[in-house]
């Protein structure tokens, strides 16, 4: 089915931002809080050190890395509990009977995913730059990374979302996959204070180069050459968007 | 014709075939009844329609329009209320609804929608979320949100399961209505009766097979029989041997009543002097006998159990 139904999109993109809008609590308040302990964790534990490698202080090397991981997250969460609830409550129907094309279906998804991540995002620094010097060396890096991030886990949530059957099926998916892919890409710590070989795995790894981008935005260093970390991000954004768009033309576990 | 399917078949992946070629005709504007007992196939066939199931092979068009290859323009002229109750617990019933419309690709109109909250007697719950619904305002919720846009084509399958009496009463006036407005309604339903009052055609499918399709007054004019009914005194009993010799009658024991069934038409018609002289020469005559015409669930279970035997 091509485009079509635009009105139909744009009302699929609001129910899925006043989804997490309904339960901000969870979805906005929660990941700022968690971010702000894990600050807190981090400040008493590292002290004034700096990163090997990087000539920064840990503390203003952390926040960047961690909205990020909570961009990731929330992006992720926004689409795969929007369908394992649909699919669960059986209202995923009304996405299969309703006249929108696998385009729209996945745009709407996606945007909604890339609005929940940024909302955290703001709340997040706006909550954390009072306390630290971080400055905005690359904007554009920031909003590069930052959308791109965000478009692969909410692509990823999807996939995740229709491949599931049961509530235990996605917490399989984000405990065993996701979960240790983001937080073993570079967050806590710079991939140069790793052995050869991690180092040499992680560069298979997009979270790192989505992480490892954003952070440099911020502080103006990074572990990665920029121009091959751009392309490895497009590359993966644009192999998840076009596997999104594939699996619900087909109805991939959707349709029987 | 607003819905013609033609040969359509449906095989699961477990191998079950839950469609054999079903063709059917839905004139326009018409009631229209799809029977069948649990399993039959009817939700399969809504399903394929909606876009929910796959079919392995077969053609319907709507008003026209491919089903299957002009998915866009059949979905927005159809509405379809699931078997299944199916609500987000994020949103009210309102909410509910404007999404709906909007999924469909319609400019919300509020009046229609406030006229479907009043005559489905979901008004004053409309700013309730779902969850607080009761199973009967849910179901009634889903016929709601297969009205928002205003389809000329209706598919309520089994809508009106958990719904009161009263309720009940109020929904099937609605749906009249619509259809003197030229909505055509296709309806599944376990309740016969209700199907024998408001519709003017009917199908009946079992175990993915067209028994008939026709006019309902035709299928009760030319297909509905009587029962002849006789009544033995208390040691009286059917043994398999009389049911063989008393099978052109489908002789079956109701309430310890002898219950035959006198046929109109097909290779078992039958009449009243030759069931009671069958009965009789079994059995000796009878304590009282009598006659009793038979209604839709009487034709639907004899047909489905004609093809099932």
């Amino acid at each position: 089915m091509r485009p079509v139904n635009p009105r139909g999109a744009w009302t699929l993109f609001q129910r899925e931002t006043r989804r997490f809008m309904k339960v901000k609590m969870q979805t906005i308040v929660a990941p700022a809080l968690t971010a702000v302990l894990y600050l807190i964790v981090f400040r008493y534990a590292m002290g004034d050190r700096q990163v090997p490698g990087l000539e920064v202080d840990y503390f203003t090397f952390l926040i960047p890395g961690l909205v990020m991981m909570s961009m990731l997250q929330n992006s992720f969460a926004n689409t795969s509990s929007s369908m394992i609830t649909g699919k669960v409550m059986n209202v995923h129907i009304y996405l299969l009977m309703a006249p929108l094309s696998a385009i729209e279906v996945v745009a709407a998804f996606l945007a909604a995913a890339v609005v929940r991540a940024l909302t955290v995002a703001i709340v997040l620094l706006a909550v954390l730059i009072p306390f630290t010097g971080l400055g905005l060396a690359h904007v554009w890096m920031i909003l590069f990374y930052g959308l791109c991030g965000s478009l692969l886990m909410g692509g990823l949530g999807l996939i995740g979302g229709m491949w599931s059957k049961k509530f235990d099926d996605m917490a399989l998916v984000n405990n065993f996959i996701i979960m240790p892919l983001t937080f073993l890409s570079g967050v806590f710590y710079s991939v140069k204070q790793l052995p050869p070989f991690w180092q040499q795995l992680n560069a298979f790894n997009p979270f790192f180069y989505l992480i490892d981008g954003f952070r440099h935005g911020f502080i103006g260093v990074g572990d990665t050459n920029p121009a091959t970390a751009i392309w490895v991000v497009l590359a993966a954004v644009t192999l998840c968007v076009a596997a999104c768009w594939r699996l619900w033309h087909s109805g991939w576990r959707l349709k029987e | 014709m607003a819905l013609r399917i033609s040969d359509l078949r449906k095989t699961y992946s477990n191998g079950n075939h839950a469609l054999q070629g079903v063709s059917l005709d839905v004139p326009e504007g018409s009631f229209y009844a799809l029977l069948g007992p649990n399993g039959a196939g009817k939700s399969t066939m809504i399903n394929m329609l909606a876009d929910i199931v796959r079919p392995t092979s077969g053609e319907a068009t709507l008003f026209g329009h491919d089903v299957f290859n002009d998915k866009a323009w059949c979905k927005r002229h159809m509405g379809v209320v699931p078997q299944e109750v199916a609500f987000d617990p994020f949103f009210t019933a309102r909410e509910a609804l404007r999404i709906t419309c909007g999924l469909f690709g319609q400019r919300l109109d509020r009046a229609w929608m406030d006229e479907l909250l009043e005559r489905l007697g979901l008004a004053e719950h409309a700013d309730k979320n779902a969850r607080q619904l009761s199973g009967g305002m849910r179901r009634r919720l889903l016929v709601a949100q297969a009205l928002v846009h205003r389809p000329p084509l209706v598919v309520l399958d089994e809508p009106t399961a958990g719904v009161d009496v009263e309720l009940r009463r109020r929904l099937w006036d609605f749906m009249r209505e619509l259809n003197r407005q030229g909505t055509t309604i296709l309806l599944t339903t376990h309740y016969l009766e209700e199907a024998e009052e408001l519709c003017e055609f009917v199908a009946i499918i079992d175990r993915g097979q067209l028994l008939t399709a026709r006019p309902m007054r035709e299928l009760m004019r030319e297909v509905a029989g009587s029962h002849l009914w006789l009544r033995y005194d208390g040691d009286w009993r059917l043994t398999d041997a009389d049911a063989e010799a008393l099978s052109d009658y489908q002789p079956r024991v109701c309430d310890g009543l002898l219950c035959l069934t006198l046929t109109r038409s097909g290779q078992h018609a039958s009449s009243f002097h030759s069931a009671y002289e069958a009965a009789s020469s079994r059995f000796g005559p009878p304590l009282d006998a009598g006659v009793r015409e038979e209604d839709l669930e009487d034709v639907f279970l004899r047909l489905t159990r004609e093809n099932q035997a």
